[in-house]
């Protein structure tokens, strides 16, 4: 039971015109504004520290570029010995390294999502969800060793063949090795591009693929659910309903872990030859990245050196950024990306 | 117009029985609606064994395609063409395997049912390929690894005074182990309030700073790790002066842990239904206590999640301790003097050497990388789990202060119990957690 305060009548009335509304403030004060500070500060000093090395990388890459100009982006050699700078070819190799684990990894993610979201039987998603997961949680390094010792050979065999069969096609040329020869040179097809594009797209699959199953499964049911009752096999409701729902999904998911594959290190350190030359033959050993330069080079670099690859670094960064952002763009402004962590 | 005859009521039912025939002989040209009438001799209806299930025909169809695919493979392979091996051997398998199962799908459908079967084969075949590489992957490390953790002395010794390429039954992989574990708890200091403090900032303080700071902490999300580490080696150890060790290491990991973590805790906390905040604030809770009693617990398996992994992901990273930490053969606990190893780091290192014993070595530690790492991933996702029987009022207990009866208050109105106070609130209150 409540009980209303009775209206007083004996209390004095007050003039009407004195009675001011209370001002309202959503100022803290007291304890809140203790909190409210304390957060702040935390939030400040992240700031200062996630900030700062995106300003001290651009902040060192002043001398490099003074001193080399525009021929830093378009010099291939990297000989300190000779003074000559450049990273044309650690970005294309970069970029090439990049391009073939996406090119694997990307239709793999997509399947995979797919079996996850509308094949697999209801029992076995959450396992099957925990096991992607735990294929992101492995390490760099383990795919590493995967990469280049057991994957390797097969590999190199299978460029073999895509080079006797497809090697008109530029990109599948290995020069120095004639597939025809009797004993074909073995060596001239391991520690490619490809190869290392092999253990890059194991470790970036993950990624995409947890994304594109987390919009594929936001789905509306009812959507799925009409289309099925229009008579569509399960392949129609897919192409006709969950695909164009998860367009955004499948764009940004593929993005973020083209992101992470540009910047992989190790994997790349343990499986490719160094090799300073922009090239289109993923087949033929030798690449270089501009990750793994910084893990090769940054022992026995000089100053000047060092601000060189901090540069590379720099460039690196920005490129990640901008298809990060891009993929968080994209993802955020699609119909499904609304609750979707990108 | 049409009358519908009245439903039979379970009474009348031999009336009606009798009643409707009559009617319906007696208007034939009239349309109506006939309700089925009840058959009491009729014997009891076997409910459907395959409803939206495959028939036998159809699970023949979709096996059988594969058997006959496995033998064309074989006959292709094995006897008509040079293609040894069992990579060749899978290849052609599937490849004639989607050929069997579209030409079946062709006899019983059209060109629909084809590309239906084909899809489904080729998503079944692709998750396939990803879970080949899993286990091939898992299976190839611990496989070549088993034979060093045999040696108790590899969990037990230092690798000072033993050169990498000898045998197994001396030294070890305690520095690594340790040395990781140190890094570790170091970037974890660093990285647990900075980290969720930062995500406290952005969801519960907001405003135009906090907007600017989650840009930020987004953008150097995209920060590779060799970055980190580069940035802390040019930093901390050539313009500060500092030397290689443990600490460099612990705040490389940090610098790339830290946005993660940030991010992560961000998307957990802002994702905290809004009503329990304002339920406790209009309790009469602080800011501070609402965060601290309501928001952290209530996502608390999310941050759980989202730390084990950033960890997962930080205790595996060789790059930025590759630049950062030296790496020594001997057992160092001390993480601001000389120079520190860890698993990663120890691994490549060996493997890099090419030495037999030394690959060896490497793959046994990188199986104890891994054995860490699945560890750590369980604990995610045991943590990640709901705890029983947490109700929303068993967690807000601590925000009201407990009232108790005295004289001084008599309880005159029973509709104001201490029942109906969050405190005391019956405990099946159904959990807020969605998660």
């Amino acid at each position: 039971m409540t009980i209303l305060p009775a209206h007083d009548t004996a209390a004095p009335r007050t003039d009407p015109a004195s009675v001011r509304p209370r001002a309202l403030s959503r100022k803290a004060t007291g304890a809140d504004a203790v909190f409210e500070h304390g957060a702040r500060l935390v939030g400040a000093s992240v700031l200062v520290v996630t900030g700062g090395v995106a300003l001290f990388l651009g902040w060192q890459s002043v001398p490099t570029l003074q001193r080399y100009g525009l021929g830093f982006f378009t010099t291939q050699e990297w000989s300190p010995e000779t003074d000559t700078i450049g990273i044309a070819a650690v970005l294309t190799g970069t970029l090439t390294v990049a391009a073939v684990a996406m090119v694997i990894a990307f239709p793999l993610a997509l399947l995979t999502a797919l079996f996850i979201a509308e094949y697999a039987p209801a029992r076995a998603r959450a396992t099957l969800v925990a096991l992607v997961d735990l294929m992101a949680a492995v390490p760099s390094i383990i795919y590493g060793l995967w990469g280049g010792r057991l994957i390797m050979p097969y590999a190199g065999e299978l460029a073999l063949f895509l080079q006797k069969h497809l090697g008109w096609i530029p990109v599948f040329d290995v020069r120095g090795s004639d597939p025809n020869a009797a004993v074909p040179d073995a060596t001239r097809y391991v520690a490619s591009a490809f190869c290392a594009g092999i253990a890059v797209s194991m470790m970036v699959m993950p990624m995409a693929c947890a994304v594109m199953r987390q919009v594929f499964s936001q789905t509306p049911p009812g959507e799925k659910e009409a289309a099925l009752a229009l008579g569509a096999t399960r392949w129609g409701m897919i192409s006709a309903v969950v695909l164009p729902f998860g367009r955004g999904g499948i764009i940004g998911g593929t993005m973020l872990a083209l992101g992470r594959a540009l910047g992989e290190t190790i994997a790349v350190v343990l499986i490719v030859s160094p090799a300073f030359e922009i090239k289109w033959n993923v087949l033929e050993i030798g690449t270089e990245t501009v990750s793994a330069l910084i893990a090769g080079r940054f022992g026995d670099a000089s100053t000047g050196q060092l601000s060189a690859l901090l540069t590379a670094g720099f460039v690196l960064f920005l490129i990640t950024l901008v298809v990060n952002t891009l993929a968080a763009i994209i993802v955020n402004r699609s119909r499904s990306g609304a609750g979707a962590e990108a | 117009m049409t009358t519908l005859p009245a439903p039979p009521r379970a009474s009348e039912a031999d009336a009606a029985t009798a009643h409707q025939p009559a009617a319906h002989q007696a208007g034939t040209h009239q349309p109506g609606t006939h309700l089925p009438q009840a058959d009491p001799d009729a014997p009891p209806a076997t409910p459907l064994a395959t409803l939206g299930r495959p028939t036998a025909d159809e699970l023949f169809r979709r096996y059988g395609a594969w058997v006959a695919a496995a033998g064309l493979a074989y006959l292709l392979t094995q006897q008509v063409l040079p293609l040894p091996g069992v990579p060749w051997f899978l290849i052609t398998f599937f490849c004639f395997g989607l050929l069997t199962t579209a030409v079946l799908a062709a006899t019983d459908g059209g060109w629909i049912e084809v590309k239906n079967r084909v899809v489904e084969a080729t998503v079944t075949g692709g998750a396939l390929v990803v879970g080949l590489a899993l286990v091939s992957t898992l299976g190839f490390i611990l496989l070549q690894g088993w034979r060093p953790l045999l040696h108790l002395n590899f969990f037990t010794q230092d690798m000072s005074g033993v050169g990498w390429a000898s045998e197994l039954d001396q030294g070890g992989i305690l520095h690594a182990i340790v040395g990781s574990l140190i890094e570790l708890s170091i970037a974890l200091v660093v990285t647990l309030p900075l980290g969720i403090g930062t995500a406290v900032f952005m969801t519960e303080v907001g405003g135009r700073f906090a907007r600017l700071v989650r840009t930020v902490v987004e953008a150097m999300t995209a920060l590779p790790s060799i970055v980190a580490g580069l940035f802390v080696y040019t930093v901390w150890i050539l313009t500060l002066g500092m030397p290689q060790s443990g600490l460099a290491a612990g705040l490389a990991i940090s610098v790339m842990m830290l946005p993660i973590i940030a991010r992560a805790a961000d998307v957990v906390l802002r994702v905290v239904p809004g009503n329990l905040r304002e339920a406790s604030l209009a309790l009469g809770a602080s800011r501070w206590k609402t965060v601290w009693h309501v928001v952290l617990p209530t996502a608390r398996p999310g941050l759980a999640t989202a730390v084990i992994l950033g960890v997962a992901r930080g205790v595996g990273e060789t790059s930025p301790v590759l630049l950062t930490s030296g790496a020594s053969d001997y057992l160092n606990v001390h993480p601001t003097q000389n120079t520190m190893n860890s698993l990663p780091l120890f691994i490549f290192k060996l493997v890099l050497s090419g030495e037999p014993n030394a690959v060896l070595r490497a793959y046994g530690a990188a199986t104890v990388l891994l054995l860490l790492v699945l560890a750590l991933f369980v604990v995610a996702r045991v943590a990640a789990r709901p705890r029983k029987g947490t109700s929303v009022a068993a967690r807000v207990r601590g925000l009201v202060r407990p009232r108790r009866r005295t004289a001084a208050t008599p309880d005159t109105t029973p509709g104001t119990t201490p029942a109906s106070t969050p405190g005391t609130t019956h405990p099946d209150t159904p959990s807020e957690e969605t998660r």
